[in-house]
């Protein structure tokens, strides 16, 4: 009986989501982020509608001007009627797991639309510059017929580039003063922008900034697409109209809706595979030693070591 | 990895933009594990009750040195009982009379943090209220 009650909870919230209740929405999206029981049902339940969204992504280090540039993108896709959804991440403490989710408050703008709905998230340990659980509120909220979900990163510096295997669209942000051209060299961060912002353009630095992304953008090779490099200033306003114009024709560009689905459904089933499979591993581990205390003091002892019990699991998965 | 977390909206209704004593809490609330949306001064009522709906958050802090708290305060309240959130535990602090926290409490708040109150205080009485829901 309980496991049918809490089924309907499941189904009821699953509806409110596509009836496009905020209240719902929100319930919905705790329920992914903490990851307990009935998250699969509900995202299971969400799956069909979950895949249609427009994600644009956006990232670059931490103060470069991300959120302030989110709420101008917002402004401009709310004055065309397009319901906005938002994903805005900000990192939790290795040591005490909380955090201030500070994003929001450049977005505030917006907080009594209707039309948009914005969600702060902590990244609760997970490294790559997104949450665990990040993939599942975008799909909530293209439930919901949110779109486009806009998925704003942690504050990033140069290898966490997670969000490009999610979004449709991800947006480089850089500000002038990063260090000298040796950074724009680098792999990383700076090969995922499929748009690069130059933002702050309005401080001093800007010229130098420029000309060494295009400097590095120009050993792409020739038939290689290279990405727009937009000049932007939320303060002034400086370059929105263009980078908005730049998404909607990278958004159509990466639109063959079913190739854009095929990308995610298998970035969804790698996350599922890599969050179950270890927690069935360690399941298996613990029943082995007792516990996984069990097992690193049997290491400790002497008695194997991690290479062993990965070997004993693939030994398992055999049988 | 994955595990409930309390989470907190910290806002600032009306015109007071005196910020450091929501910033501190801010601060001493993220230091105990918990997870802190501050959504910034000069918020109407509408706005903090619409962006605490859609974070979802247990726990509601108003902070208000203005003294228009008798206003604003129960206006919050009344907003998150009409969104169909008036489970969200209220709290708020600021330069608020002792004579004016009868009627706050009566309005929904469950407590109000005077000057002077160690962070402490506001982190117990988080965990007390959240181990009892």
């Amino acid at each position: 009986m309980e496991v049918a009650l809490r089924r309907m909870i499941v189904e009821d919230l699953a509806a409110g989501v596509m009836a496009r209740s905020t209240r719902a929405i929100a319930r919905a999206l705790s329920v992914v982020e903490n990851g307990g029981e009935g998250a699969g049902a509900l995202l299971h339940g969400l799956f069909a509608h979950g895949l249609s969204a427009g994600t644009v992504g956006i990232t670059g280090p931490p103060g470069s001007g991300k959120s302030t540039l989110v709420n101008r993108l917002i402004e401009i896709w709310r004055v065309q009627g397009r319901r906005v959804g938002v994903i805005a991440v900000d990192p939790s403490s290795p040591f005490t797991g909380g955090a201030i989710l500070g994003d929001r408050l450049r977005m505030q703008d917006h907080a009594s639309d209707e039309g948009v709905f914005i969600r702060s998230m902590g990244s609760r340990g997970h490294l790559g510059g997104l949450a665990w659980a990040t993939r599942d509120a975008v799909l909530v909220l293209s439930a919901a017929s949110f779109d486009p979900v806009i998925v704003e990163t942690v504050g990033v510096g140069q290898a966490e580039v997670e969000i490009a295997s999610l979004a449709d669209v991800t947006v480089l942000v850089l500000v002038p003063g990063m260090g000298d051209d040796v950074q724009t060299m680098k792999a990383g961060i700076m090969e995922i922008g499929d748009i690069i912002v130059l933002n702050k353009a309005d401080r001093p630095g800007i010229e130098q900034l420029e000309s060494s992304v295009m400097a590095s953008l120009d050993l792409i090779p020739s038939g290689q697409d290279r990405p727009p490099v937009i000049r932007c200033s939320a303060a002034t306003g400086e370059g929105l109209e263009a980078l908005q114009t730049a998404l909607e024709a990278k958004l159509a560009a990466a639109g063959r809706r079913t190739d854009r689905e095929r990308g995610r459904v298998a970035a969804l089933l790698e996350s599922v595979m890599a969050e179950r499979g270890a927690a069935i591993a360690a399941a298996l581990v613990a029943g082995e030693f007792g516990s996984l205390d069990g097992a690193v003091e049997s290491i400790l002892a002497g008695g194997t070591t991690p290479y062993l019990i990965g070997e004993m699991l693939e030994g398992i998965l055999e049988r | 990895m994955m595990d409930r977390k309390i989470r907190i909206l910290i806002g600032k209704p009306g015109l007071d933009g005196h910020d450091r004593g929501a910033k501190y809490i801010a601060r001493a609330l993220r230091d105990a594990g918990m997870e802190v949306v501050y959504t910034g001064i000069r918020q109407t009522p509408e706005a903090i009750a619409n962006a605490a709906v859609q974070e979802d958050v247990d726990f509601v802090g108003l902070s208000l040195l203005s003294g228009a708290h008798n206003h604003l305060f129960p206006e919050v309240a009344r907003l998150l009982a009409e969104k169909g959130a008036g489970d969200m535990i209220l709290f708020g602090g600021g330069v608020i009379p002792e004579e004016d926290i009868p009627g706050l409490m009566e309005a929904g708040f469950r407590a109000i943090f005077t000057p002077g109150t160690p962070s402490t205080e506001v982190v117990e009485f988080i965990q007390r209220e959240f181990s009892a829901l």
